[in-house]
């Protein structure tokens, strides 16, 4: 277990020196080295281009661009340079780009910290800039060690609905990537050439000349391919503790997940539910069958309808997860409902345009959501009524809620009250 | 003639000014709000990482290292796991979202912080036992003889 040594030359220090971190013998860690850090650092580099595309792919998947009620960042100018129409297919795509988003994020953790505590003796280094290019690359690190926490931190805060941060998360986390992002791009440029050198040609034994590499190494306690096992444990631990809230079957395993171990109820409406009634101030007086109507206008008019006038339309079914931005969802849920392309043609529209819908709820950011017109069109897109062949729990949006394959969960209004078609 | 600081590589120069033409497009979106606040936590994380947290868990390390000597490992992993369960759960474990979460879920908040002191039990366990077993074989796989 233990590595062999190497005679070294230590520099001549006085003991007070190595009282301060700026001096090399201050590092005593044998684990430290171009090896460990390249390693960890080559996995970051994969698994944050992960975490950064399904991202924007998640961004994307509120078609931003379609209606200023679904952009919580409206000043994103260039940033929004590649949206595109999110589609209904495969109906499981936001599930999954989100799962992983999230997911991977966690699993990042262990890793992110291995790493930072890899390089932490570059942070003491004396003189604090011996270039220009030195001095900038520095202010650089702080914008790639701050956005990378900044990001990790509002990330796992908001999935535990601990909204501490300064701000609503959207353009926190959005912006925020980005500034990470403009340092993380930099800073691959500048040490991925490094990095896969180290890999290729370095054996994990042998001796390394590098300023990470402590000169006077304290007795080693494990090794460095130990140490990248404790790294990988890490993950493995917080992966099998949370991947299940991705899956109905496999929710028992998400013993530390915001969204597991366990449904919020028994039986056909039991599955997991983002916000309840209570939370979003539903009054149960507005969603009697006396009370409630919807209220659908177009082209050729308002028209309002009862939940029974409602029953009265063809009602079709299709099976779709819930998967929420917060990286948890439900497996397919059995819905039954009206089409939301026959609701457009009932104020005029044969071929389907966009809608806005409009919900009871008093509060949340997305009591107003914008569909666009392909999302509309789609077969499966319904206004349910019954999930899993019960009527709707006043959770779940009981007297009605929007369905659409592969929208990520606050796009699926609950307790809609009003939908208006037309081109947004 | 003046002294002046060395220019360094103009590739990297060039590179990291685009870098922060991007990051500083992006950063005054990102300070429109509360920008005080907001650049407090994005410089913050990184000093609270650098100079508390890190160091903490470093000096943590090493007063273990000096507790249980050649056998640190068998403590070190399952409190660093249980530990690391903790930094990221936190806010479920302690509690301080029980309200928010159990009115917008409709889930129990209680059962985490049971659950991440099972799971710690269980990790300590583990390591006990594997301690205890590579113990008996290491004393069985000793040579007999005396000196």
């Amino acid at each position: 277990m233990v590595r062999e040594r190497f005679p070294r030359v230590y520099p001549a220090y006085g003991r007070g020196m190595k009282r301060s971190p700026f001096a090399p013998g201050f590092w005593r860690s044998p684990l430290r080295g171009p090896w460990l850090t390249s390693v960890l650092g080559v996995v970051l580099l994969g698994g944050i281009t992960v975490l950064f595309v399904t991202g924007l792919v998640s961004y994307a998947a509120y078609n931003p661009d379609l209606s200023p009620v679904n952009d919580k960042t409206p000043d994103k100018g260039i940033l929004g340079f590649y949206l595109f129409s999110w589609p209904t297919d495969p109906h499981w795509l936001y599930r999954l780009n989100q799962g992983v988003h999230v997911t991977l994020g966690i699993t990042l953790i262990p890793v992110l910290l291995a790493k930072l505590w890899s390089v932490v003796p570059r942070l003491f280094t004396l003189p604090p800039a011996r270039s220009l290019a030195h001095a900038l690359e520095r202010i650089s690190l702080l914008l790639l060690v701050g956005g990378a926490l900044f990001e990790f931190v509002t990330g796992v805060l908001n999935v535990q609905l601990d909204y501490i941060f300064p701000g609503s998360f959207y353009p926190l986390h959005f912006y925020g990537a980005w500034v990470f992002f403009a340092a993380f791009l930099a800073h691959v440029a500048l040490k991925t050439p490094m990095a896969l050198r180290n890999l290729r040609h370095m054996r994990e034994s042998r001796e390394e000349k590098d300023d990470l590499v402590s000169p006077d190494p304290a007795e080693p306690t494990v090794s460095r391919r130990g140490a990248l096992w404790f790294v990988g444990g890490g993950s493995l631990l917080l992966f099998a503790t949370s991947v299940g809230q991705n899956f109905d079957g496999l929710r028992w395993t998400a013993l530390l997940a915001p969204h597991g171990p366990a449904d919020p109820g028994d039986g056909p409406n039991g599955f997991q539910i983002n916000k309840t009634a209570a939370y979003a101030g539903i009054r149960p007086a507005d969603t009697t069958d006396e009370a409630w109507r919807l209220v659908v206008t177009g082209r050729t008019g308002t028209v309002r309808l009862s939940r029974a006038e409602l029953l009265q339309l063809p009602l079709h079914s299709a099976a779709l997860p819930i998967a929420c931005v917060e990286g948890w969802s439900t497996s397919d849920q059995w819905w039954r409902g009206v089409r939301l392309r026959d609701l457009a043609a009932l104020v005029g529209y044969d071929d389907s345009p966009d809608v806005l819908v409009e919900s009871l709820q008093q509060r949340g950011a997305f009591r107003r959501a914008a569909l666009r017109a392909n999302q509309v069109a789609d077969p499966r897109s319904l206004l349910a009524l019954f999930v899993n062949g019960e009527e709707l729990s006043p959770d779940h949006g009981h007297p009605a809620r929007v369905i659409v394959p592969a929208a990520p969960g606050v796009l699926n209004t609950k307790w809609v009250a009003r939908m208006t078609f037309g081109d947004l | 003639m003046r002294l002046r600081p060395p220019l360094g590589s103009p590739l990297q120069i060039l590179l990291l000014a685009c870098s922060f033409a991007l990051a500083g497009y992006a950063g005054v979106r990102l300070l429109d709000g509360d920008w005080f606040e907001i650049a407090l936590w994005f410089v913050g994380a990184a000093v609270l990482h650098d100079l508390v947290l890190l160091p903490l868990y470093a000096a943590a390390d090493r007063a273990l290292g000096a507790a249980a000597g050649r056998h640190v490992r068998y403590v070190r992993v399952p409190a660093g796991l249980s530990a690391l369960l903790f930094l990221v759960w936190f806010p479920l474990i302690t509690g301080r979202v029980e309200e928010r979460y159990s009115s917008g879920t409709g889930l129990s908040p209680d059962g985490f912080l049971a659950r991440w002191l099972l799971i710690t039990a269980v990790l300590f366990g583990a390591s006990a036992a594997l301690f205890v077993l590579r113990l008996r074989r290491a004393a069985k796989e000793r040579p007999p003889t005396v000196h």
